[in-house]
Order: structure tokens, then sequence, then C-alpha cells
């Protein structure tokens, strides 16, 4: 799928599946997984070279990790979405006996995941060691991660990064969201990690810069960029700007609604601003 | 008794050395992680023959247990090797979740375990490995006594699928199990048969445990000698077996005597068959500098340790 306007009415779909799985079971993260939509969209649908079905391994296709876990939501949707178990199975987010835990896990066999995350902080070592597996079997592949800004501050992600760039592993791509937004306030207010992509640069990644993370052509033509970086001995960093919340007006600007679900009247409202003609709710 | 003779001292973490060199010749999915402690888990053979299949981390042990948990998902068997301290206690939320509770394929190999580590101190002496590892679902938790028995396990685990932890030691210590004897995870070693108390030893303290039996032997008391190498899954049949006829138990390890072997043998026995338990193990304290000889003695984890604890147990039988 790569027409713009097929792409842009499944970021409408997915938002109405975060929306309403949170919503369902009053709990779970809407916020940031409102703000990454788009980037999930792009990168299962356009981005990534996967094959069909699902083996742990991986081999022979693109690999994809999500370290803050906690915006499974998001994850959830767009793998059922793309054909990694029944979209019905999305009913089930949180409920007692799902695959689909709180946070991503791979103890219940659902396909598409491939390492547990929530204890944040640790997807970037594990990417790492996917990268370089795939290096060892000669496979040409790339793996992708992402990780929220906030979670940059969990020590390991340095060690990670300092890694990553000594050892060059070239044919990773980790994503920043950066949304500026953490559960006691901004990411500067919590505690002020000055310019990430300094930060990245000084530990001599590739650094692309997606301004508009929240419009498609944008995501991937940033993305497309990151790919044509890799191979060159450095690995790749996007830094993608979007808006927690993204696409439903009372949860935008705010980092209110990180771990908040919306109550009857507000699902409504946000599923009101959130329709298009293709719509086909779980 | 049964005689076992010592076919020379060496540390068991060499065993683990080679080990590893074998594997490297013999399963060529078997990687090597370490944080930059190459010499002292002894993998200089291992870096030299398979470079492209060993990875230095550096000084980042939260790091290398992520890696080693996406180097899984590719089909590699990554061996991590550090100090048993930043095995376990250092980066327990990342073998926690990255590693046990996402069913990784990972063997964290953890040398100078104990207070046998030596002068360096209580930073460095973890006594609480044991119980941190065991409590994680899924994880197979093995102790090894000798060099010999060191490298069986190292080659036995590569062909095991799921988490490992291995923990061995630093000091020279006997070599006495059979050079290349099988090794079967879960399964115990009846050393010694005997009748009036049974000892069911770990790590360093085995070797102790059959040299208490020689002295008990002189006193006439007749010790049963299990050697666990494997404390989770814990081999229940072998030890009720034992105290079926013995029907006393003195557990020794150089480890904190809560969460290590002797509470995993107690619960069987309490399920099972209550009977009078004595416990040779740290009582609850850290650990501090020393000989390792001097350690064991203060501690309590040498073979008069184990003959006074036996004495202990026998009169409350």
């Amino acid at each position: 799928m790569s027409d713009t306007q097929q792409l842009n009415n499944l970021v409408i779909q997915v938002r109405r599946d975060i929306l309403r799985m949170v919503h369902a079971v009053n709990s779970g993260h809407p916020g940031g997984s409102l703000g990454c939509t788009e980037f999930f969209v792009a990168l299962y649908q356009n981005i990534m070279d996967r094959k069909p079905g699902f083996n742990m391994d991986g081999i022979g296709e693109d690999l994809f990790f999500l370290s803050n876990g906690h915006i499974s939501p998001v994850f959830y949707s767009v793998l059922a979405r793309s054909g990694y178990f029944p979209v019905s199975e999305l009913a089930t987010f949180r409920k007692i006996n799902t695959r689909l835990q709180g946070h991503p896990t791979t103890h219940e066999g659902l396909p598409g995941v491939r390492i547990a995350s929530g204890s944040l902080g640790q997807g970037m070592s594990v990417a790492i060691g996917a990268a370089q597996a795939k290096k060892l079997n000669g496979d040409q592949h790339l793996v992708y991660s992402l990780h929220g800004d906030g979670e940059l501050q969990e020590g390991q992600n340095w060690e990670a990064i300092m890694y990553a760039s000594a050892k060059k592993v070239d044919n990773l791509i980790s994503t920043i969201d950066l949304n500026g937004k953490q559960i006691d306030g901004t990411t500067d207010e919590v505690l002020c990690m000055g310019s990430i992509r300094a930060k990245f640069e000084a530990f001599d990644w590739d650094v692309v810069e997606i301004e508009k993370g929240n419009d498609i052509e944008a995501i991937i033509a940033g993305m497309t960029d990151a790919k044509t970086r890799t191979g060159k001995g450095k690995p790749v960093c996007v830094l993608l700007h979007t808006e927690m919340g993204n696409g439903v007006d009372y949860m935008m600007y705010s980092h209110a609604w990180h771990g908040k679900a919306p109550n009857d009247a507000q699902l409504e409202a946000a599923l009101a601003q959130n329709y298009c003609e293709t719509e086909k709710d779980y | 008794m049964t005689k076992y003779e010592n076919t020379g001292s060496k540390d068991t973490r060499s065993g683990y050395g080679a080990g590893m060199t074998q594997l490297g010749q013999t399963n060529e999915n078997v990687v090597a992680l370490c944080a930059d402690l190459i010499g002292s888990l002894k993998l200089d053979d291992f870096k030299k023959n398979h470079p492209e299949r060993f990875f230095q981390i550096g000084i980042a042990e939260a790091n290398m247990i992520g890696i080693a948990a996406g180097l899984t998902i590719g089909g590699k068997i990554p061996f991590t090797g550090t100090f048993a301290n930043f095995s376990t206690g250092r980066v327990y939320d990342q073998i926690r979740q990255s590693v046990a509770y996402s069913d990784k394929n990972v063997k964290i190999c953890a040398s100078h375990a104990g207070l046998t580590l030596g002068e360096d101190g209580a930073t460095h002496q973890i006594l609480e490995d044991i119980g941190l590892m065991k409590m994680l679902p899924g994880m197979t938790v093995i102790n090894t006594c000798d060099y010999n028995q060191t490298k069986a396990a190292t080659l036995a685990i590569a062909d095991h699928h799921g988490p490992v932890y291995l923990r061995f030691g630093r000091p020279v210590v006997p070599n006495f199990t059979p050079e290349n004897g099988k090794f079967e995870i879960g399964k115990a070693v009846l050393l010694n048969e005997g009748s009036d108390v049974t000892i069911i030893a770990t790590g360093h303290l085995v070797w102790e445990a059959l040299v208490a039996a020689e002295a008990l032997e002189v006193k006439g008391i007749s010790a049963e000698v299990i050697n666990i190498h494997t404390i989770k899954p814990l081999d229940e049949e072998a030890i009720l077996a034992s105290l079926a006829k013995t029907k006393c138990v003195v557990t020794a390890e150089e480890h904190n005597i809560l969460g290590g072997l002797g509470e995993s043998v107690a619960r069987v026995l309490s399920l099972n068959h209550p009977c009078p338990q004595e416990f040779v193990a740290v009582q609850d304290s850290f650990g501090e500098s020393g000989t390792p000889e001097q350690l064991m003695e203060k501690y309590k984890l040498n073979n008069q340790a184990i003959v006074a604890a036996v004495e202990r147990v026998m009169k409350r039988k």
C-alpha cells in the first residue's frame, strides 16, 4: 500500500482502534500511540520490507523493535491491520487471557512481537543485537527501532548509542519520538536533555530529522532518506517531531493523555473527529 | 566411602573458557559477549579463533544483556560473560524483561561468584545471585563444582533451548569430576552413598562436602553426598530418595542462606517429607576482603562447618 490517501485512511482507522481499545478497558496509553500512528502506518505499509506471516528469527526481512512499549495500542492495531493476527483480537487488549498484554510481549506468542518491552531503555540494545545477527547471517535487511524522547533518560540507551557507532552497526535505524512530553510534564521540565540531535551526532550517529512527524508523506520521505544512509559505517538516528495525542483535539498539546483513557462522551467526540468512508472498526 | 582424586587443581572459570573454545569449533551459532573481562573469563582463545563471533561490549553490562537478547533473533546462541555481580544484580531488569520474559535463548555465564572472589571484597562478592536468578520464571540455574564440570556444563547449555544462568568462580580448586563427563541439566549427582545424613552441596562446597564425609566416616557417621549442580530445575526425586533413607540433611553453598539452594531443598522437603535441615551458607551478610580460605573459614563455609552442621542435624533426628 503506498497511495497517500489509502495510508491516511488507515491512519484514521488506527486512531479509532487506539481510542476504542483504551476506552474499553479504561486504561492504556493513547497519547503517545496517537502521536506515532502515522509513523507506524508508514513503517509497516511502505518503509519496511516484510515477509508474509511471522517468523521470530526474521531472516530475509526487515525487523522492528518497539522500545517504548507503553504505546502498545498503536503497535497492536498496525500489526493486526498489517495481517499479523486477526483485527478482531484488538477487542481483547489488556483483558484477562489476552495475547495483547498491557505492554507487548513474546510470552503469549503474539505474531509480530519479537521482544518484551515496557520497562524503558532496553530496546536499542536488543535492536543492535538483532542487527549484528543479521550481519553474521549475511542478511542485508535492516533493523528499525522506536524510542520515546523521555525514554532517553534511561542510561542503558547511552551505552547502546555509544556501542552502535563504535561497532559500526550501520544496518540500524533508530527513531526517537520527539513529542517533548513525559508523565510528569514536558521533557524540558522533568529533565531537560538539551539538543538530542547534538548528542547523537556527538556519539557519531548519522541523524535525519523529520520535522512533520505526523505527515505520512514527510515520514516516508524522511525514512527513505534514512534508508539511503545505512551501510555507510554509521548507525542512523531519525528524530521524529510528533504531537502527542495527534488527531484528537482535546488530547493534543498536553501530556495529560499519556496514560489516561477517554470516557464515553470523550470517545464519541474523538471518533467523530476521526471518521472516513473506509472505516471498518473491529 | 567412594574416593575422589584431585587430578590437579584448576579454576572453574578456566573450565568455562575451555568449553567456549570447544563450542567455537563445534557450534557455529555460538557467539560470545564480554564486558571488558576477556582474561578473567578465559575467552582469549574464542576471541582469537572466532573474532567475528566475539563481541567486546565494553563496561556496559545492561547493553550486553540486551544485545545478547537481540542476537538470538536470527538464531545465534549468545553466551554473556562477566563477574557474577555484574551478570545478575546489576542487570536484573534487563534479564527479567529482555531475556526471561521474552523467552530468549541467552546463556548468562558468571565468574567470580561468592566469597572466594577474595580480596576485592563485598562490592564484587555477590551472595544473592542464585536467589535472583532462580526466581525468574523459565530460568535454568547451574552452579558447577570444578573445572571438568564447568566445561561440561558450558557445552551442555548450548544444546539446551532457553535462558540459563551458569555460575562459577575465581579460585583454583580441586578438579575431581570425570574429564569429559556427561552433564545432565537438572540431574543430581550422587557422589557418595550413606545412611545417616545427606549432604547436598553445590559449587565450591561440593569438594568440601566430600572432605567432610571422610571426616564423618572416621567418627562413625555415614554421610550421603549429593552434588546439586542444577539448582533450578531441582532434582526433587533424587533429594527425596536420599532423605527417605537418611531422614536429615545439611545443605552447603557459597551463597546467602536466603534465596539459595538450601531454601529450595527446604521447600521440597516441607511439601513432601519434612525432616531436620541445617544450612551451611552465609548468614544474611555481605562479604569482605581476605583470601578465599580465610573467608570460607570466617563465614563457616568449609568442611569443618559441614561436619559441625551434620552433628547438629543428627541430634535433631
